[in-house]
């Protein structure tokens, strides 16, 4: 019975290349995977913002943002913090290693009506992964789409994720990036204090601009109110939330926030949507 | 296929008619009442007011495997399905908690295991005579003998069932039985809708639930979600037991060589169920969890599917071990709209 259509059984993929973004405790890995079945990998669809179950047979699986732009090839990036057992377990994942992935799933930002917009994203720590396919997206169809500003911050520059890129992205004249730390080091040639305050230090225009935030909750907040200082409209604002889910569809209930389930009718969302919902900031 | 009747003297003939087929009935497991598989020599249990647990396991297991796998490999093996049975007596609440969730496995993508048992299944309902002190399913769009969701209808007439078959595949099961079944009489329909009348005027509780779903998410920081929530010890029974409660959690379980990937009830009173791989926890205390719940039923459900999510058991009410009364949190709710 259901081997079409059944939306819990994953597909196997194979892990073609990992690597450490940051060390420490809570590090984080980029898997870069490849599914098995090439009439997967030719039909697999997936739009910037949308996330993916990942997981392994015998452990479990997590939800995990797919941090990567359909621009960039037929093979999907996770970037996972190592926090529990799943995601421990995938930390030991090394290339050749096989790995379920089911999706993608919920819903993308709208890169269609952001057309001949300036785009702006404000990212800390590993809130930058579901920002990532929106930079890659806007830089491989940049003709479409006007400036590209990425500000990102995180506690410390080995907390940063996809370092590299931001140097490469700026060199290239590709993306202004403005990064920070938390805490004074030496050597930091960049701003020192939190993600919301260096929104205020770059001083976006909102004119013809949509700012896209991911991070900590309390990040989120402060971010939120800051763009509201800067005058940008509500509907000028998106953000993308994660929550606890099993299913990825609808079903095991546990990822609402108010009468909307993140998984379906997010996890990107304008701000004017998610300002009418209490628990959305809890 | 009109109304017949089921001699409670033939109950062993009748189940033996059904043949191969799977049935399920309440059966006592200790103090428990449950629905669960007959053996050849059970005999359904139907003298009660209402089973402890809500027939949804039988549709939706309180843990089930996905698929199966061998560790180190990479075949997942979903378990056999097809098959088919029949639930008999299932009370009209819980069939219609059951009709009610159907709607929520099959939006958006189709959840094959619980649909597949759904139509698989054919459903009895058992018309409710005698409600329980907390049932207030008059006040929810149901009734002691409500038909919803339900294949045929037993009324218990003494020493014979009254049996109405409902829909074809109803007819169908009942055919089957032809040769134990007797034709009713006008008079058996007659005090059967009789006992009707009167069981529904012994529903003793209520509730008027107008402008409480539009309205409800509006007392978001209300001082009544610490009052009705004080109590709680975050057991999750209310939940366990509701028969439209459908939240489940996935998990892989290991023994040896051999894995499965299962779903298993999960609940929103545990603090658990939403908490963040950071530590954050977006519903903190019980305070959010029960608002929460009494918004997914009373508000979020219904924005979605047009319904209210709970149809008046009073499961919740009966087996809280601290006596929260979800009657009580809508009175109160009610108050302070």
């Amino acid at each position: 019975m259901k081997e079409n259509g059944n939306p819990y059984k994953p597909y196997i993929a194979t892990v073609e290349d990992t690597w450490y973004e940051t060390y420490g405790d809570r590090s984080i890995k980029t898997l870069k995977v490849v599914f098995d079945d090439e009439k997967i990998r030719e039909s697999w669809e997936h739009r910037p913002g949308q996330c993916a179950m990942i997981g392994l047979l015998g452990v479990g699986e997590s939800m995990i943002s797919i941090s990567c732009s359909p621009t960039e090839g037929k093979f999907l990036r996770f970037s996972v913090m190592r926090m529990g057992a799943v995601t421990s377990a995938l930390h030991e994942l090394e290339p050749g290693d096989k790995m379920t992935v089911r999706g993608p799933y919920g819903n993308s930002f709208p890169v269609d009506e952001w057309k001949g917009k300036k785009i702006i994203t404000i990212g800390g720590g590993i809130g930058q992964a579901p920002l990532r396919p929106i930079i890659e997206y806007v830089r491989a169809n940049a003709d479409n789409y006007q400036d590209l500003t990425v500000i990102y911050g995180a506690r410390t520059s080995g907390d940063l994720c996809f370092k590299g890129e931001f140097e490469e992205m700026s060199a290239d004249k590709i993306a202004e990036c403005h990064l920070s730390v938390d805490i004074e080091e030496e050597g930091w040639p960049h701003f020192v204090g939190f993600v919301p305050s260096l929104l205020m230090e770059v001083n976006p225009s909102p004119e013809n601009t949509i700012a896209i935030t991911c991070g900590p909750p309390v990040m989120i907040n402060f971010v939120l109110q800051n763009l509201k200082k800067l005058n940008f409209e509500d509907d000028q604002i998106y953000t993308t939330l994660e929550n606890r889910m099993k299913c990825g569809f609808g079903k095991c209930g546990r990822c609402n926030v108010g009468n909307l389930y993140v998984c379906k009718d997010g996890p990107v969302f304008n701000y004017a949507t998610l300002k009418a919902i209490p628990e959305a900031f809890a | 296929m009109d109304s017949m009747i089921l001699s409670k003297e033939k109950m062993k003939d009748f189940v033996a008619a059904l043949g191969q087929q799977k049935l399920y009935a309440p059966q006592k497991e200790g103090e428990t009442l449950r629905f669960s598989l007959l053996g050849e020599e059970d005999v359904p249990e139907l003298d009660f007011s209402n089973t402890t647990v809500p027939p949804k396991d039988v549709v939706f297991p309180q843990t089930e495997t996905l698929y199966q796998y061998e560790l180190g490999g990479t075949d997942m093996k979903e378990p056999e399905g097809g098959e088919e049975g029949a639930v008999m007596g299932i009370r009209p609440c819980d069939a219609r908690a059951m009709s009610i969730v159907d709607s929520l496995f099959s939006w958006d993508v189709d959840d094959p295991y619980y649909l597949e048992r759904r139509s698989g299944n054919t459903f009895i309902g058992l018309a409710c005579l005698e409600p329980c002190v907390n049932c207030f399913c008059t006040s929810l769009g149901g009734a002691p003998a409500s038909t919803e969701g339900l294949d045929a209808l037993m009324t218990d007439l003494e020493d014979k069932y009254l049996v109405k078959p409902l829909t074809e595949k109803g007819e169908k099961l009942f055919q089957k039985a032809a040769d134990v079944l007797e034709k009713a009489t006008e008079e058996d329909v007659a005090s059967a809708e009789k006992l009707h009348e009167e069981a529904a005027a012994k529903v003793a509780r209520n509730v008027d639930t107008q402008g409480i779903p539009e309205k409800l998410p509006e007392l978001w920081e209300a001082d009544l979600w610490k009052d009705v929530s004080n109590s709680c010890l975050g057991c999750g029974i209310c939940t366990y037991l509701c028969p439209t409660c459908h939240c489940f959690d996935i998990q892989d379980e290991v023994e040896g060589f051999e894995g499965r990937r299962c779903r298993m009830w999960d609940s929103c009173m545990f603090g658990e169920y939403t908490l963040h791989a950071s530590g954050h926890n977006p519903r903190p205390s019980r305070r959010e969890r029960t608002r929460n719940r009494i918004n997914h039923k009373y508000s979020y459900y219904v924005d979605k599917f047009g319904t209210i999510a709970c149809v008046g058991c009073g499961r919740c009410i009966d087996f809280c071990p601290v006596n929260i009364d979800i009657l009580n949190i809508l009175t109160q709710v009610k108050e302070a709209l």
